[in-house]
C-alpha cells in the first residue's frame, strides 16, 4: 500500500530524516515509534506532501506520489491527522466532517448527511451541533479521525491520536482504530503509548535521531538492545542484559 | 417558511420604497447603501468567508468603474453591457492579484498590505495614463434613457442598485449552501487542516477573490454611470477600500445579511455624523475609523451577531 524508500530531509544542519525506507502493507496496522524529536512527524509531513524532500521516493498504492500537494494525495486516498489538532473552531462537529465529505460528493445535503454517518461511526453522534472549539481533548482527537476517514482514504495516518486520552478513552480509541482496519482501511500511526501499540500493531519501525534502527512484531521491539538505548540511553542495554544474566545465576 | 415570509415582506416592502420617499435625498441614500451593500457582500465573500482580508478592494472597484467609462465614452459600448465587461475586468484584476499573493503563499497582514499596494499602483497609473483622462478624470455625456442606463430621476437607479444588491444575497446564500462555502470557511478556520483534508486551497482562494473582484467590479460600473464622473482618487483612493470593508464588518464576517445591515447602519451613522459635526473633509474618515474600533473591541461578530444573541435570549425568555 505504501513504500516509502530512501526518505531524506534536512532542516539547516539538522538532519531530521535520513535514507528512511520501509512499507506498510495493505489491510495492515504499522507502527512507527521512537524518542521525541526523532523525526516521526517530518517523515509523516514528507508521505503525506506537506513537507518536500530532500531525497527519496514516495509510493502510494503503486503510483509514485513524491513531490504532489497535500490536496492531490488526499484526494489519491492517503490521508493523515495531525499531532496538535487542527480543528475548524467555530464550524459545528457536523460542518467539520463534511469538509471531509466534500471531497467525493459535491452537493452540500449528500455531504452533511455522510458527515452525519461518519461522526456517528466514532462515537460522535450526540455531539454533532456542537462547535468545535467547545470539545473536550478526547473529542478532538476523535473529530481529528472522523474528518480524516470522512474523505474515504484507503491509507490513513494517524500522528499521535492517544495522546491526552484517559484509559477509557483509549480503550475506545483501540477498539475505533481496529474496526476502522477491518473497514478496510490501511492505518500506518505514529505512538508513544506503548499498550495502544502493542494491542495494535502489527509491525513497528522503531525512529531515532532520523534514523530507522528497527523493525518487528511490537514484542520483539522492546527486547531489541537499540531500542533500548534509543529510549534510555547508551549503555543501559548492556548493563541490563548483565542485570537478567547474574540474575539468572 | 418563517424567514421566507419575512424576506418576502422586506422585498416587496423595497420594491414599494420608491412610492413612498418622495425625497430624492434619501432615494439617495438608500442607493448608496445598497451599492455599498453589494461591495460589502463582494468583500465578504473573500473576507468573511474565506478569511482573506483585501485592503485594496478600490483595486476592483476602479478597474470596474473606468472600464465602464472608457468602453462607453470611446467606444460607445451599451452601458448595461459595460457592466458586465466591469464585472469581467473586476474579476481578471482580481484573479491576477490573487495568483500573485496566494501563488507565494501571503496571508493575513501581508496579504492586507499586497492588495492596498495594487490599489495604489492603479491610482498612479490611472493618474497618468491618457486613456483614463488623467488626474481630470471622466464625464460621462449625459444622455438619458433606460437603454443608456440614465434616468431623469433616482427611481430607476434605486431598483438597478437594489437588483444587484438581491443578487448579492442570492450569491451570498448560494455559497452558504455550497461546497466552496464549506471549503472556504475550513480555509478560514485552518488553512493547513483544509489541505489535509483534500481542499485545493490555492484554486479555492482563486475562485473566491475572482467572484469578489467581479462583485465589486459591478459596483464600479454602476458608480460611473449614476455620478456620471470617475477620477484616480474616487476609484482606486483607500476611502473606498476602508468604505467596503467596514460594511460586512460590522454586519457581520460570514453572514449573508451582514453586509446589507452593515451598509445601512454604516450610512446611516455617517449621515447622522455630517449632519451633527458639518462636513468637513476627511471627517467622515476619522469617523469611519473610530466606529472600526469601536466594533472590533465590543463586537466582533457584528451586527449580525448581536442579532443572533438577542434572538436566542428571546426565545429563552419565550420558552420558560
Amino acid at each position: 500500500m505504501l513504500e516509502v524508500s530512501g526518505l531524506t530531509r534536512r532542516f539547516g544542519g539538522l538532519l531530521a530524516v535520513a535514507d528512511a525506507s520501509l512499507h506498510v502493507p495493505a489491510g495492515s496496522i504499522v507502527a512507527l515509534v521512537g524518542p521525541n524529536g526523532a523525526g516521526k512527524t517530518t517523515l509523516f509531513a514528507m508521505i503525506s506532501g506537506f513537507v518536500p524532500s530532500d531525497s527519496g521516493k514516495v509510493v502510494f498504492a503503486g503510483e509514485d506520489v513524491t513531490g504532489l500537494g497535500p490536496h492531490v494525495i488526499c484526494a489519491r486516498g492517503l490521508v493523515r491527522t495531525f499531532q496538535v489538532v487542527q480543528p475548524f473552531g467555530r464550524l459545528s462537529v457536523r460542518e467539520n466532517v463534511a469538509v471531509g465529505t466534500h471531497l467525493r460528493v459535491a452537493d452540500r445535503r449528500e455531504a452533511l448527511a455522510r458527515a452525519t454517518a461518519v461522526a456517528e461511526r466514532v462515537g460522535m453522534g450526540h455531539l454533532l451541533d456542537r462547535p468545535a472549539q467547545a470539545l473536550t481533548v478526547a473529542g478532538r482527537k476523535r473529530l481529528e479521525l472522523a474528518r480524516a476517514l470522512a474523505t474515504e482514504p484507503r491509507l490513513l495516518l494517524l500522528d499521535e491520536v492517544m495522546a491526552g486520552l484517559n484509559p477509557t478513552e483509549m480503550t475506545e480509541m483501540i477498539r475505533i482504530v481496529r474496526g476502522i482496519r477491518d473497514g478496510g482501511v490501511t492505518v500506518f500511526l505514529i505512538e508513544h503509548v506503548m499498550q495502544a501499540v502493542a494491542s495494535l500493531a502489527e509491525r513497528v519501525h522503531v525512529l531515532n535521531q532520523g534514523r530507522l534502527i528497527a523493525e518487528g512484531a511490537p514484542a520483539e521491539i522492546a527486547r531489541m538492545p537499540e531500542v533500548v538505548e534509543a529510549y534510555l540511553g547508551h549503555g543501559v542495554a548492556e548493563r541490563m542484559t548483565a542485570q537478567a544474566a547474574g540474575g539468572a545465576r | 417558511m418563517n424567514a421566507r415570509l419575512v424576506m418576502a415582506a422586506g422585498l416587496a416592502a423595497a420594491l414599494a420604497v420608491p412610492y413612498l420617499v418622495r425625497s430624492d435625498f434619501w432615494l439617495g441614500f438608500l442607493i448608496t447603501v445598497l451599492l455599498f451593500a453589494v461591495m460589502g457582500m463582494a468583500w465578504n465573500i473573500l473576507g468573511g468567508y474565506a478569511g482573506q482580508f483585501s485592503f485594496g478592494h478600490a483595486a476592483f472597484f476602479g478597474t470596474g468603474a473606468y472600464a465602464a467609462a472608457v468602453l462607453h465614452i470611446g467606444f460607445g459600448l451599451n452601458p448595461w453591457l459595460g457592466l458586465a465587461v466591469a464585472a469581467l475586468a473586476g474579476g481578471l484584476v482580481a484573479l491576477v492579484i490573487g495568483y500573485l499573493s496566494f501563488r507565494y503563499g501571503l496571508r493575513g497582514s501581508y496579504f492586507a498590505l499586497i492588495t492596498l499596494a495594487f490599489a495604489e499602483v492603479l491610482r498612479i497609473l490611472a493618474n497618468w495614463a491618457e486613456f483614463t483622462g488623467g488626474g481630470v478624470g471622466l464625464y460621462v455625456p449625459l444622455k438619458v434613457g433606460i437603454a443608456n442606463l440614465q434616468f431623469s430621476g433616482k427611481t430607476g437607479y434605486y431598483y438597478v442598485a437594489l437588483g444587484f444588491a438581491v443578487l448579492s444575497l442570492a450569491v451570498g446564500w448560494a455559497l452558504e449552501h455550497s461546497r466552496l462555502g464549506a471549503q472556504l470557511m475550513a480555509i478560514r478556520e485552518n488553512e493547513d487542516a483544509a489541505q489535509a483534508l483534500g481542499v485545493d486551497t490555492f484554486a479555492c482562494k482563486l475562485k473566491a477573490i475572482a467572484l469578489s473582484g467581479a462583485l465589486t467590479g459591478i459596483g464600479g460600473g454602476f458608480y460611473t454611470h449614476y455620478y456620471l464622473y470617475i477620477d484616480p482618487g474616487i476609484a482606486y483612493g483607500p476611502g473606498v477600500s476602508v468604505e467596503i470593508l467596514l460594511v460586512p464588518i460590522i454586519g457581520g464576517l460570514g453572514t449573508v445579511f451582514g453586509p446589507l445591515l452593515g451598509s445601512a447602519v454604516l450610512h446611516g451613522a455617517g449621515e447622522l455624523a455630517r449632519r451633527l459635526m458639518g462636513d468637513a473633509p476627511g471627517l467622515n474618515l476619522i469617523f469611519y475609523g473610530v466606529l472600526l474600533i469601536v466594533m472590533v473591541r465590543f463586537m466582533p461578530e457584528g451586527l449580525m451577531g448581536l442579532v443572533w444573541r438577542l434572538r436566542h435570549r428571546w426565545r429563552r425568555v419565550a420558552d420558560a
